[in-house]
């Protein structure tokens, strides 16, 4: 983005005719392209690309053919499903709170591509490098939240509010496990920044370092992002579509940017944080060769990536059946969240372990392993071991648990007999 | 940089111009032609019953109750994580007794049946 501006502040020094001071106005023209680029090509194309996807594989999975009619493939099907949306009549139902009702579809829309402000796409290529750019994904994402919420209070159905009330439960207790993973993330990394957490993987993929964390990350943002087997509170099948019920036409349409939005900025993050952003063979050969090469071998990279999760996102929903509401609060409250507690403990210490001697000018007493850290190396070796010591005790736990659990069950049984 | 949330702005105005766009779009291409019938709340096809907006199940509170305990927690762990390169080993002491003790109210409140779905 820097050099972006650059460029173009130099080329506008070289204009007579432009009238504004060129420093300022490149900043200006190339935050609004930007800006512009990702609301108005990006969401959109995630809703029609993504909407299709969905169905062609979920259609594969099943055993079926999908959409084949509009166009080759059915690719022109999402874009049909577009248009018809925009000229379906709008129907607001008598009795809702019209305030929310209405700003609920926009804000879903708002936050989801909000959170592409601080997505590191390609070197140097980031909306803008926040040095608490984790927090404000967090943050932002719980206006989707607020927004679901707005939907189902504000749309005076029975559905909707019980989709709503489902919402608040599910989406507060899944932030928990995905906000303790995001600091374990942080530990690691030692900023809060998305380019530094990209920058900090060079050696290693945090997949490769803290897989448990990944983990825990992917189902929590799963669950996030309302996709099944966790789509409780949409549930077609009990609560006809849960909080957007009673929207139609294009506010319908501005929920499902938002959801789909969303789903591909959980698949970026998923990227960004475990799969190493835009990282890849040879790219840090390109990056000091030539930016340019190394921007788009950046986005080719990253884009693999994104793509490879988004399909397993697909996947799973067309393998897993629903939670039911019990169980998917058990998971997170009794399972995940105790689980990421400790994986953050045992990251910290097997960090405190690797310690070097310094760090950002500080002397500090170096851990007993600092010999081990071999540029990186031996520290993401030690948390790899830190993480399947922290999987074979979580599984030993839950074996006692489910032993007993039986056993009180076979003691009922047979009491009753 | 003191604008770097300066683009943030930026992007929040040019996203809300989606949903003014398309909504104006769609209003000039819709057609909008209003019944008492078309307007009744989607249930299956029978007259709604009662208020709709009803007393909530308790559990809904509790769990966001225990949801803040967390949030906060999160927000004095983030810092703590930053800057953990540069403490020394009493930092991780510190924080596993803060975490120690959330782990017990954790588990006070699983044992007390809050975490249980009724």
């Amino acid at each position: 983005m820097e050099a972006l501006i650059h460029w173009l502040a130099d080329l506008l020094a070289k204009w007579s005719w432009w009238p504004f001071a060129p420093a300022p106005s490149a900043t200006v023209v190339v935050w609004l392209v930007y800006a512009a680029i990702t609301a108005f090509v990006i969401a959109p194309l995630a809703m029609i690309v993504l909407t299709w996807l969905e169905r062609k594989i979920l259609a594969r999975i099943q055993d079926r053919i999908g959409p084949n009619r509009a166009g080759p493939f059915g690719v022109f099907q999402a874009l049909a499903d577009a248009i018809k949306m925009l000229t379906k009549e709008d129907i607001t139902p008598s009795g809702v709170d019209r305030i929310a009702y209405n700003i609920a579809p926009a804000m879903a829309a708002v936050a989801a591509i909000a959170v592409f402000a601080v997505l590191p796409v390609a070197p140097g290529i980031i909306g803008t490098d926040l040095n608490i750019g984790v927090f404000y994904i967090v943050a932002i994402g719980a206006y989707g939240i607020l927004a679901v919420l707005m939907a189902g209070w504000s749309s005076n159905n029975k559905y909707a509010l019980l989709g709503a009330f489902r919402a608040v439960a599910q989406l507060v207790s899944y932030e928990v496990p995905m906000v303790l993973a995001l600091i374990t993330v942080t530990l690691v990394a030692g900023s809060m920044s998305t380019a530094d957490i990209v920058a900090g993987q060079g050696s290693g993929w945090y997949f490769i370092a803290i897989p448990l964390t990944f983990f825990i990350f992917f189902v929590s943002n799963m669950a996030e992002v309302n996709r099944s087997p966790f789509d409780l509170l949409e549930a077609e099948s009990e609560l006809v579509a849960g909080f957007h019920v009673e929207y139609s036409a294009f506010k319908y349409a501005l929920i499902m940017i938002g959801e789909y939005v969303h789903m591909l900025a959980a698949a970026s993050f998923s990227a960004v944080f475990f799969l190493g952003g835009w990282r890849g063979p040879f790219i840090d050969w390109a990056v000091q060769t030539s930016p340019l090469l190394a921007v788009v071998m950046g986005h080719v990279y990253f884009l693999i990536k994104v793509g490879f999760m988004i399909f397993v996102l697909i996947w799973i929903r067309g393998t897993l059946p629903r939670f039911r509401i019990d169980h998917l609060l058990d998971f997170s409250w009794k399972f995940l969240t105790p689980l990421a507690l400790l994986n953050l403990l045992v990251v910290a210490f097997v960090l405190k372990l690797f310690q070097p001697g310094t760090s950002a000018g500080i002397d500090i007493p170096a851990g007993p392993l600092s010999g081990l850290y071999l540029g990186g190396w031996g520290q993401t070796l030690g948390l790899l071991l830190g993480s399947i010591l922290v999987v074979l005790v979580a599984s030993a736990v839950v074996k006692a648990f489910a032993h007993r659990s039986k056993d009180a069950g076979l003691r009922a049984i047979a009491a009753a007999e | 940089m003191q604008n770097e949330f300066l683009f943030v702005g930026v992007l929040l105005l040019v996203a809300l111009l989606l949903p003014a766009g398309g909504l104006g779009l769609a209003w000039l291409l819709r057609p909008h032609k209003p019944n008492a019938l078309k307007k009744t709340a989607y249930e299956c096809g029978i007259e709604t019953i009662g208020e709709t907006w009803v007393q909530f199940k308790v559990s809904y509170y509790i769990y966001a109750l225990i949801f803040v305990v967390f949030d906060v927690e999160a927000v004095f762990l983030f810092p703590w994580a930053v800057a953990y390169n540069q403490l020394p080993l009493y930092a991780l002491l510190e924080v596993s007794i803060f975490i120690a003790i959330l782990v017990f109210a954790l588990a006070y409140a699983w044992r007390k049946g809050a975490l249980k779905w009724i």
